[in-house]
């Protein structure tokens, strides 16, 4: 463990610690004022306050201490924690397919912080077959970490090492790849994954976990299993986001990379393919193929590595009585590209215009997504739309406004010419623009109404 | 074999000390709040029609000091699949765990460190919600969030005190509609709601004296009106241990009158299992020395006619024997009421291989019309057993088969070590059943989704200047009261003892008369289904009042609020019509005449005849005359030959 031996005490009540010659893991007797209590002293979050010893008892329990009732504190012993998975190497099946786990961070591979009191990314892979022996049941898996960030923390770094990293395995002629990752951002990770390695002849699979897998209901060991189940078995060579499907633990859905989102702050079947259907269902037995426009695994090692990307791109999504500054300060700090994410069909308000005719002159690429996520930009229903074409703003058809921006930052690191930028923009690489949407790519059920409740009563969601 | 213990009546304290019987308590308490403890659903709303249903599995994870707690790994063994029944009403996302906790219900919280203030803990000046792992699947997160706010309490009890170890604030579980086979359902109603758990040392030395602690504590905090009273609202678990055993948590007991059985039989018990271990070292078979042999002997029942075994073939299950060297006469050992050892195997397998049908074993010491002999012989041959043996059959599904032969093997070894660890389950005749490994501290870790909360000693002082007296002190003074002393423990361990305690000091009311009319007759209109919920705080408060404004209306108290209770008249409409009233002499000698015309008495005694005028005067006035007041004209009347 860590050098402090006060790990997260501050005054006031780090000076009774010392002055008492107790540290945190000492197994202590404290008197205070109502009388004594028996227990082990933890370290504590660095956000709590500085008023407080934190006491595990012997039941277990932790409970605080306020420094002022205090009176003695006497050391009777030690015990440090040491929290480890037993850590298995995982046996090798020459006629099992070799699967490679990237972890990148994330609540897929996480553990306790003491500090903190919260989930940091920590587990190594290694300690994950550990908790999830299953996962010999598929595959012979590798694992390598490449980062260890929170999801939020990802950027055009880890998505170029990681695009690095998938093209490398491929090449070594590995089976099927997974990607651990936080699932704040896995829609932008696995959107600029799928610009970035093109022609894949495996399953590159992204996954996560909803529900940290420090407890038992985490849907983390669920997910894996089918993630590695699809890299290892699934005909499916696109990146992919595997997830729970509904919020009962039945089956994963595989999502293409580039029409994904994660549409729910906290359920677990919180991603969605927008506009349009998944490509699979998978569960511990079989993958179910949802659509067959898909790109087919292949046996050799090809693949088109692309990791062009330009930092100067923004999202602007749109607001009543948005100020032209907005759009101002954007070109005055060199931004190459924008995106917008409009309201409806795809419209800003009038103020704006001068600002956005400014941009489009300079050469900036700025490109009109909508807010409404579901649907098409259509700049011609309304003289709005037009006019904002006029300025020079270019329909992004229904291209998520995540996806535009990752595509446009992937587009200008290829380019400067804004004619060049706009062919790549335009041209469906991924499936990132569909031609139709079908009349069930939008679902969102009305609870309350009859038949969705008869539905939902025979149906675990 | 000789007798294990005496029977259950003649048992005497001696006998208990004799056997070292300890036993503690924990009393599971629901408090009353309007929400759930960490959602804003609504508490205490039960309904047994549900929307939608959700299915999750569960998988153990690590604790805090980084070991698989025991518990964990029986429930990851059982591979059960969890079906949830929601109701939109009772139930949000929080509570299916797709939503994070939301801020600790702080009115539960308040109630929590009351009840500790009553119960004389030492309270936690910052709490720490803990995760305490539940693998059966009954919290769908998979842990019960909860918190400590007192530590080493006490009561009072004969002439000592009862410790009491830990006083926590905690969420209440789903109820369990059916567990059969690997499908376990719950209804989530109930998931979420706020209550206690009192944990008291083990320093109850017979069964009558858990029971007394018991209901001590339930009247303790049913009469601090703070908590939630009726069916399931408060659950108790038993510790128990004699010498040389383990400490055993049985749990469920809904009813107190229940305890003083179930730990007996508990008791019997753990002496039958050490006597069985004893019994094993005598013939050489401790744990290390221990031998089993296992094999399939599917085809040797292909003929077999009993139910069982060939229903499981009909269902291409398979059956397999396992042979417990030297345990012959073992399984057939009486070990609680009308139970043998072999039982203690069966619970195990029905519980953690998930066979639910049953029988789910059956052994070479069954007495009953099973398989026929020639079939017992071959299987002895195949499992090369000797007289000296027990065999154990079972049947199920290869996979589960397999988790049930292990199960049989890791019961029957335990048996050489004596008790086990184990929670076990109160069932209806006092006996109980094994329902999981006993949880250790392992399978508690820090919530991580919510920060430590501090409770200032301005927020415990204000708390403790509204706290109601303890039960003791209201005891005592009840007595002085002169209250009777069958009324005295339902008083003050009612919900309503606060309320009551008011009326008698505001209205300067006689005690008694209070007690009867608040707590008697309560409980016989109850019985007869008069509406008494009609009768609530205000209509007492009104009632009481009135009657001390007039105390007149005393004779009439209970008529007034049975009319009350059986009409839809107002009480105060009622209470006017009861108000006393002049009468002339002359209204009175006109009734009588009326009287004497419609409906003359039998009796020619003058006495009997004027009983019998003054009461249909009563009742034709409302009994809102004064008896004596009209005795004198009907006196006059009978006098004068019954004329006016």
């Amino acid at each position: 463990m860590s050098s402090n031996p006060y790990k997260g005490y501050r005054d006031p009540v780090l000076s009774v610690l010392k002055e008492n010659a107790v540290e945190v893991w000492s197994d202590v007797e404290l008197l205070t004022d109502q009388g004594e209590f028996k227990g082990i002293i933890l370290p504590r979050s660095e956000t709590s306050d500085a008023k407080h010893v934190v006491l595990k008892l012997r039941n277990g329990y932790n409970i605080g201490i306020a420094f002022n009732r205090i009176r003695s504190i006497k050391e009777i012993g030690r015990k440090e924690a040491h929290y480890q998975i037993p850590e298995k190497e995982f046996p090798r099946d020459p006629k099992k397919p070799n699967v490679k786990l990237l972890g990148t961070g994330g609540t897929i591979a996480s553990r306790l912080d003491y500090r903190t009191g919260a989930v940091i990314p920590a587990f190594s892979p290694g300690e994950l077959y550990g908790s999830v022996p299953e996962l010999a049941d598929y595959c012979n898996l590798d694992t390598e970490r490449l980062f260890g960030v929170f999801s939020e923390n990802m950027g055009p770094e880890q998505w170029i090492a990681t695009a690095q990293a998938i093209a490398a395995e491929i090449q070594k002629g590995t089976h099927g790849i997974v990607i651990g990752h936080g699932t704040d951002t896995m829609h932008h990770t696995s959107a600029i994954l799928s610009f970035m390695v093109q022609n894949s002849p495996v399953p590159i699979v992204m996954v996560g976990s909803q529900r940290s897998s420090d407890r038992p209901s985490s849907d983390a060991a669920s997910n894996l299993i089918h993630a590695v189940k699809t890299a290892a078995e699934s005909d499916i060579a696109e990146t992919m986001v595997c997830m729970f499907g509904p919020t009962s633990d039945q089956y994963a859905l595989l999502h293409r990379g580039t029409r994904v989102r994660k549409m729910h702050s906290s359920y677990r079947s919180t991603f969605r393919t927008i506009s349009d259907i998944p490509l699979a269902m998978v569960d511990r037995e079989k993958i179910t193929p949802l659509r067959q426009d898909y790109q087919r695994r292949r046996s050799d090692k090809n693949v088109t590595l692309n990791t062009a990307f330009e930092e100067k791109v923004s999202i602007v999504y749109y607001y009543p009585n948005m100020k032209p500054d907005i759009i101002d300060s954007l070109i005055d700090n060199d931004y190459r590209g924008i995106i917008i994410a409009g309201t409806g069909l795809g419209h800003v308000n009038k103020p704006l215009y001068p600002s956005l005719k400014r941009a489009c002159d300079k050469g900036i690429s700025v490109y009109m997504t909508v807010q409404t996520l579901w649907g098409y930009v259509q700049m011609y229903v309304y003289e709005t739309g037009r006019e904002i074409m006029q300025l020079g703003v270019i329909p992004a058809a229904n291209l998520l406004p995540e996806v535009a921006y990752v595509k446009l930052g992937w587009a200008l690191g290829q380019t400067k010419d804004p004619q060049k930028v706009k062919e790549i923009m335009l041209t469906s690489i991924a499936g990132e623009i569909t031609e139709r949407e079908p009349y069930d790519g939008y679902l969102i059920y009305q609870g309350g109404i009859p038949e969705v409740v008869e539905f939902l009563r025979q149906i675990k969601r | 074999m000789t007798e294990l213990m005496k029977p259950f009546e003649q048992m005497t304290d001696e006998d208990y000390a004799e056997l070292g019987l300890q036993s503690g308590l924990e009393i599971h308490q629901q408090i009353l709040t309007e929400k759930k403890l960490f959602c804003r659903c609504p508490a205490g709303h039960y309904s047994t029609e549900y929307d939608a249903e959700i299915l999750r599995h569960m998988r153990p994870t690590l604790s805090e000091l980084g070991e698989y707690d025991g518990t964990a790994l029986m429930e990851f063994k059982t591979r059960k699949e969890i079906i949830y029944q929601i109701n939109r009403h009772t139930v949000c996302t929080y509570e299916m765990d797709d939503t994070p906790p939301f801020e600790i219900n702080q009115n539960a919280l308040e109630i929590a460190f009351q009840i500790a203030m009553l119960t004389n803990f030492k309270l936690v000046n910052e709490i720490h919600i803990a995760r305490k792992q539940y693998l059966d699947g009954s919290i769908p997160t998979g842990f019960q969030r909860t918190t400590i706010v007192g530590v080493d309490g006490f009561i009072p009890y004969k002439d000592r005190k009862i410790g009491l170890i830990q006083l926590g604030l905690e969420e209440d579980s789903c109820r369990e509609v059916s567990d059969i086979g690997h499908r376990r359902v719950y209804r989530a109603d109930r998931l979420g709601m706020p209550l206690i758990e009192t944990v008291t040392r083990p320093e109850m030395h017979t069964p009558q004296e858990v029971a007394d602690v018991a209901n001590i504590l339930r009247w303790l905090v049913k009469s601090s009106g703070l908590v939630r009273t009726g069916i399931g609202a408060a659950r108790q678990d038993v510790n128990v241990s004699i010498t040389g055993g383990t400490r055993i948590e049985i749990k469920g007991v809904h009813r107190i009158p229940l305890i003083p059985l179930l730990i007996y039989n508990e008791a019997m018990r753990q002496r039958s299992l050490l006597l069985i271990r004893d019994d094993l070292r005598d013939r050489g078979i401790t744990e290390s020395t221990f031998k089993s042999e296992t094999a399939d002997v599917t085809h040797l029942m292909t003929n077999t006619q009993w139910d069982p075994i060939r229903w499981a073939l009909q269902h291409n299950e398979k059956v397999a024997c396992v042979n417990l060297k030297g345990y012959s006469g073992i399984l057939s050992y009486p070990t609680q009421t009308g139970k043998v050892f072999s039982k203690e195997i069966s619970d195990r397998v029905r519980v953690i291989a998930c066979l639910t049908r049953l029988p789910n074993i059956l052994t070479s010491e069954s007495t009953e019309e099973t398989i026929g002999s020639h079939v017992w012989n071959r299987i002895r041959r195949q499992v090369s057993a000797t007289s000296q043996d027990a065999l154990v059959i079972v049947w199920a599904n290869e996979q589960d088969l397999q988790t049930a032969v292990q199960e049989i093997i890791i019961r029957a070894r335990e048996a050489t070590i004596g008790v086990p660890s184990e929670t076990r389950q109160a069932l209806e005749d006092g006996t109980n059943g094994f329902e999981r490994i006993l949880p250790g501290p392992e399978r508690m870790y820090p919530d991580t989704d919510l920060p430590p909360l501090e409770f200032p000693p301005e927020r415990v002082e204000a708390l403790r200047k509204n706290l109601p007296p303890p039960i003791w002190e209201r005891r005592a003074r009840y007595k002085l009261f002169g209250i009777p002393d069958h009324l005295i423990i339902p008083i003050a361990a009612s919900p309503r003892a606060l309320f009551f305690d008011r009326l008698i000091e505001s209205n300067n009311l006689s005690p008694k008369f209070c007690a009867r009319i608040f707590f008697e007759k309560m409980v016989a209109w109850r019985r007869r289904n008069f509406p008494v919920e009609k009768l609530t705080d205000a209509v007492f408060s009104e009632f009481f009042g009135k009657i001390a404004s007039e105390p007149s209306l005393l004779p009439n108290a209970e008529r007034i609020l049975r009319q009350f209770l059986t009409s839809d008249e107002s009480l105060a409409t009622i209470m006017s019509t009861f108000s006393q009233i002049s009468i002339s002499r002359d209204e009175i000698s006109t009734a009588l005449v009326e009287i004497n015309r419609s409906e003359p008495p039998n009796s020619q005694q003058p006495e009997a005849n004027a009983r019998y005028f003054t009461g249909k005067l009563m009742k034709r006035f409302q009994f809102r005359l004064q008896a004596k007041s009209i005795l004198p004209v009907v006196g006059e009347f009978i006098k004068n030959g019954r004329k006016s």
